[in-house]
């Protein structure tokens, strides 16, 4: 809601819209609608007043009563809930892709344009020149460069500290995500569901798998594998709200790390050493915002100055006070979900 | 499940816990400059390896503890009172 990040949001969605068309590569982007459950007439308000702020802004947005609601998606948990579901706030655009062919298809597309990708090559140390990062010292040799990017989520600490260059507003977290067995098609639109301590999202992926996850582990933690007690979270609400997935069985599940900043909000800004752009801080948001962080990064890159909509996005935001879209959850990188 | 060795409880699932954050950073005085309350604040480590961080076992005796915990492969190295007090009191009943 606060100025830029609506914009920059919004920007990402319609590049997302043709990205199977400039890619030449079938991305999977299906905009099935994002559905979001509420149940309390408080949450009802506060959502009404976020949505409408969208839709004052030209961004698609709407209520869904429970009439509406029981037609679209009729096997949601209506009877014996917990906590009664009163209706839900949709964005009909909003939707998934498939996230190896967008990595894929960008791959391909760079690699049209030029652009030398170096698979398992490791960035192990920078040497300096007169304050600039002259080369880059990987686990396949030196690489040399006028201008250098991190895009390494994650692991962007690990780099900076690589460049000496401290500590950042951000820790490593990781989130898991669940894949079930394929199953006859059940769920057409992307469901949100958090209500007191429950948080969790499902969908289901063209092959017929059942894609769904839920909170971070909760600690500080660089391994990728995710704990048990998350696991029985998301199952708990899982059943909780889709009683009809308590006999499916998950195929896989995985934890990604990921870096979550201490406001919630991303950066891509100049850093202290002036050849040197930093990319970061995604929290789990990244993926949705994949084509604009790489369109505002590139013309931050190309241009020396960041856009309007990105300004803020960069590290001395902490110590200006500068909001960018804080809900309020103070300073601690786990609680920005 | 991370197993932490609570001094007052024994070891127990981590779940019984909340994790708090970096254990080690010290506050400036109040009237600090903007520059040092941010780093203290916003600014972390971040470490990959073994840190000092918190834990509080809320579902236990409610204790705040400082954990040595490593962040890749969860090995705990020691479990103590945050208080240093209480450190010593603990360290003492041994
Ligand atoms: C389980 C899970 C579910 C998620 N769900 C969603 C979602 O539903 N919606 C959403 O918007 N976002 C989601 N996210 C977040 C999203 O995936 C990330 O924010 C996004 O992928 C970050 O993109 P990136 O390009 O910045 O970094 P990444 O795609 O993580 O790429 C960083 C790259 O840097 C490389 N790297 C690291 N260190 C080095 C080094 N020393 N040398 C060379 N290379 C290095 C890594 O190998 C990696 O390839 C989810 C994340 C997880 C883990
Ligand atoms: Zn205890």
């Amino acid at each position: 809601m606060m100025p830029g990040n609506h914009e920059f949001y919004e920007h990402s969605l319609k590049l997302w819209e043709n990205l199977s068309h400039e890619l030449n590569y079938n991305v999977m982007f299906s905009q099935r609608a994002h559905v979001s459950l509420f149940h309390s007439p408080g949450a009802k308000d506060s959502v009404s007043r976020i949505y409408n702020i969208m839709r004052l802004h030209g961004t698609d947005a709407e209520l869904w009563d429970l009439k509406t609601l029981k037609k679209k998606i009729p096997h949601l948990n209506y009877h014996n809930s917990r906590f009664p579901i009163l209706g839900a706030a949709v964005q009909k655009r909003a939707g998934n892709a498939r996230h190896d062919a967008v990595a894929w298809g960008y791959a391909r597309a760079a690699d049209t344009l030029g652009v030398d990708i170096l698979q398992n090559c490791e960035v192990t140390g920078f040497t300096r020149k007169n304050g600039n990062i002259e080369s880059i010292q990987t686990s396949r040799g030196i690489i040399k460069g006028k201008k250098i990017g991190f895009a390494v989520a994650g692991n962007t600490s690990v780099l900076w500290q690589m460049a000496e260059l401290g500590n950042l507003p951000i820790e490593s977290h990781k989130l898991q995500a669940f894949v079930s067995e394929a199953v006859k098609p059940l769920l057409d639109q992307v469901v949100v569901y958090g209500v007191g301590g429950a948080h969790f999202y499902i969908s289901q992926s063209d092959k017929g798998s059942m894609v769904f996850g839920g909170d971070l582990d909760w600690y500080k933690s660089y391994a990728q594998r995710g704990n048990l007690p998350m696991v029985q979270d998301v199952a708990e609400a899982a059943m909780a709200i889709f009683p009809s997935l308590g006999r499916i069985r998950l195929l896989r599940h995985w934890a990604g790390v990921m870096d979550m900043t201490m406001d919630g909000s991303f950066f891509i800004c100049k850093t202290p050493i002036s050849n040197l752009y930093l990319n970061a801080g995604w929290n789990y948001g990244g993926f949705k915002a994949s084509p604009a962080s790489g369109w505002y990064f590139a013309d931050l890159i190309a241009n020396e100055s960041p856009h309007n909509y990105v300004q803020n996005h960069n590290l001395e935001r902490f110590e200006k006070g500068i909001n960018i879209d804080e809900r309020g959850a103070g300073p601690d990188p786990k609680l920005h979900g | 499940m991370i197993r932490i060795n609570c001094p007052y409880c024994g070891e127990r699932d981590h779940s019984e816990f909340s994790y708090g954050g970096d254990a080690t950073i010290n506050y400036p005085s109040l009237d600090a400059s903007e520059k040092e309350w941010t780093e203290a604040i916003f600014f972390r480590k971040n470490i990959k390896g073994f840190q000092f961080e918190t834990w509080h076992h809320s579902n236990g005796c409610r204790m705040w503890l400082v954990v040595e915990r490593s962040t890749v492969t969860h090995e705990i190295k020691s479990v103590k009172p945050c208080h240093p007090d209480l450190q010593k009191v603990v360290e003492n009943n041994k």
